[in-house]
């Protein structure tokens, strides 16, 4: 096996808050060697447009063999995407990235925004002892879901949901603790993640993000900078959507 | 039926090669389609020393096409040696290795390292929009086109094709620089040069400010070009440029084109090469063509 481009068909949608959409579709070859951290390459329609939108990977359901995307309409791509009804179909690529790196250490699930939909299939994959961190600018979405995987807890920009401020206030404030970090996010949640990692001695993986066209390795668009020299490249940069999106921390310079 | 063509005395199996930079070595891609079904792979530009290439944003997608400024970055001719041509070479296809660099100097040095590599062909990158530095600085000025294909072809083992870039008001006074200068055969077009404002950013959506676009809107400019450098100068042509399906194809082999590369389209659709190729077959079969040949320049 191995990834593959293949036509999905749409089991469901609906829409979890404000222009965040859950998506499930039928996609038996990609599920089942699917992980919690991997992407799928989402392709529109509209033949104007060439280019994937990469959608990491909400959940996974081998015995069904369908996945869940859970993304937010920013553009052209995924308003098409969320306009997609029951029995639809659509053209995605997958799985592809590393996925997460799984260890048997307490952890710390960080999601922030619309990074928090691949942290719900990484609470589902760790059976270790977990604890979960949700950081929202506004509205609050998916939080019920995790649950019954750990000891929840909230951030808000609003203070509305949980504590006001961002998901190391939070941690602070509730004095989480673990020995692995898991975070995905936006880029000055990840940076504050990881000097929260390095100053407390805590390992840390962190899920990136970078405008992709391939999404297999080929192109060299979504590279971010790491510490040492990489083999492939044989220069400071990895491939995000290959050696990544999933990285330790002190491999790479936010 | 015959699908082989000949560039510089090296037999290809049939016309479809793929685009230097959108295809890597070919490793990615071999999870999607059987490398040996490819008449070539040209593999993304190498220097004679890794280069980092440009920040991010590298990409960005636009009208039927999209835009990139990578900046050329490659692990480096010795790498490369020892890595990417050894896992070619376990498929029965031809390589084309596409060669940047700085400086004459730098083009020398690499091409060079290759005379002792069982390649085919070498691509010379004088043509990427995207790197400050040599590149396109060789690729706009017939009389600099000249001294680097020469300087190129007393140093190369293997014929050498010159990638040629639209980015110049007459294309054909660059093809005949490549001419006379002895070279084997020409590529053409490397990208255009353009510019992309994200408006909510209110920035360049690319971090080089310019890049290169490239996809099928800017395959009738390819075609034009093709036409015109096959009608100008007499060294067989690989043609580029938005080839996405059988038709684009075959419109790069009518303009003159006797090879044609697939670049921008295995991002949209990662076994376009293969089905390209058997839509070529396709088509001859329906029209009754025995020979690429009798497509290749057909339009006059």
């Amino acid at each position: 096996m191995g990834k593959l481009k293949m036509t999905a068909q749409v089991v469901s949608q609906e829409c979890i808050a404000t222009d965040v959409y859950s998506l499930v579709l039928k996609a038996y070859e990609i599920a089942k060697q699917a992980a919690a951290g991997q992407f799928v390459s989402v392709y529109t329609k509209d033949g104007s447009k060439m280019l994937p939108r990469p959608i990491s990977l909400c959940g996974i359901d081998k015995e069904s063999g369908t996945i869940r995307l859970v993304y937010r309409v920013v553009g052209f791509g995924t308003t098409e995407f969320s306009k997609l009804k029951t029995g639809d179909t659509i053209d995605i690529l997958g799985p592809l990235g590393n996925g997460f790196d799984k260890q048997d250490k307490k952890a710390i699930l960080i999601g922030g925004g619309i990074g928090i939909p691949p942290m719900l299939q990484l609470a589902k994959e760790l059976s270790c002892e977990k604890t979960i961190v949700l950081g929202y600018r506004d509205e609050i979405f998916l939080n019920e879901e995790f649950e019954p995987y750990g000891n929840v807890y909230m951030s808000s920009e609003d203070g509305m949901h949980g504590v006001k401020g961002n998901v190391i206030d939070a941690i602070k404030k509730y004095g989480i603790d673990g020995d692995m970090i898991y975070a995905c996010g936006p880029m000055p949640m990840l940076r504050g993640i990881k000097a929260y990692a390095a100053e407390n001695g805590i390992i840390c993986q962190i899920s990136m993000e970078e405008k992709m066209a391939c999404g297999v390795g080929a192109c060299l668009a979504c590279v971010c900078q790491t510490k040492d020299i990489d083999e492939h490249s044989q220069v400071h940069n990895k491939r995000i959507c290959k050696e990544g999106p999933v990285f330790y921390a002190e491999e790479v310079e936010l | 039926m015959n699908m082989s063509v000949n560039i510089a005395g090296v037999e290809f199996k049939n016309p479809i090669t793929v685009a230097s930079g959108t295809f890597g070595s070919g490793m990615e891609y071999s999870e999607f389609v059987d490398l040996n079904r490819l008449g070539a792979v040209t593999t993304k530009g190498v220097a004679n020393v890794p280069w980092a290439g440009n920040p991010t944003p590298r990409i960005a997608e636009t009208c039927s096409g999209m835009m990139n400024a990578i900046g050329l970055q490659n692990p480096g001719i010795e790498v490369f040696k020892n890595r990417d041509i050894p896992f070619l070479k376990e498929y029965d296809t031809k390589i084309i290795v596409n060669v940047c660099g700085r400086s004459e100097a730098d083009y020398v040095d690499c091409v060079e390292k290759l005379g002792e590599c069982d390649v085919d062909l070498l691509e010379i990158n004088v043509s990427c929009p995207n790197v400050k530095e040599g590149g396109i600085a060789f690729g706009q000025n017939p009389k600099a086109l000249f001294d680097i294909t020469k300087a190129v072809k007393a140093a190369a083992k293997q014929p050498v094709v010159m990638k040629l870039s639209p980015n110049v008001t007459d294309i054909t006074e660059m093809a005949k620089a490549a001419e006379a200068a002895g070279a084997d055969a020409v590529s053409l077009i490397n990208t255009l040069t353009g510019m992309k404002i994200d408006v909510n950013r209110r920035t360049f959506a690319v971090a080089n400010k310019t890049a290169g676009v490239s996809g099928a809107a800017i395959h009738p400019i390819a075609v034009r070009m093709v036409y015109q450098v096959a009608n100008a100068i007499k060294l067989p042509i690989i043609g580029m440029g938005g080839v996405h399906d059988t038709e684009s194809a075959l419109e790069m082999l009518m303009a003159g084109a006797s090879m044609v590369a697939v670049g921008t389209a295995n991002f949209s659709n990662p076994y376009a090469t293969v089905q390209i190729i058997d839509g070529i077959e396709a088509y001859m079969k329906k029209n009754g063509i025995d020979d690429i040949h009798e497509l290749i320049g057909c339009v006059k």
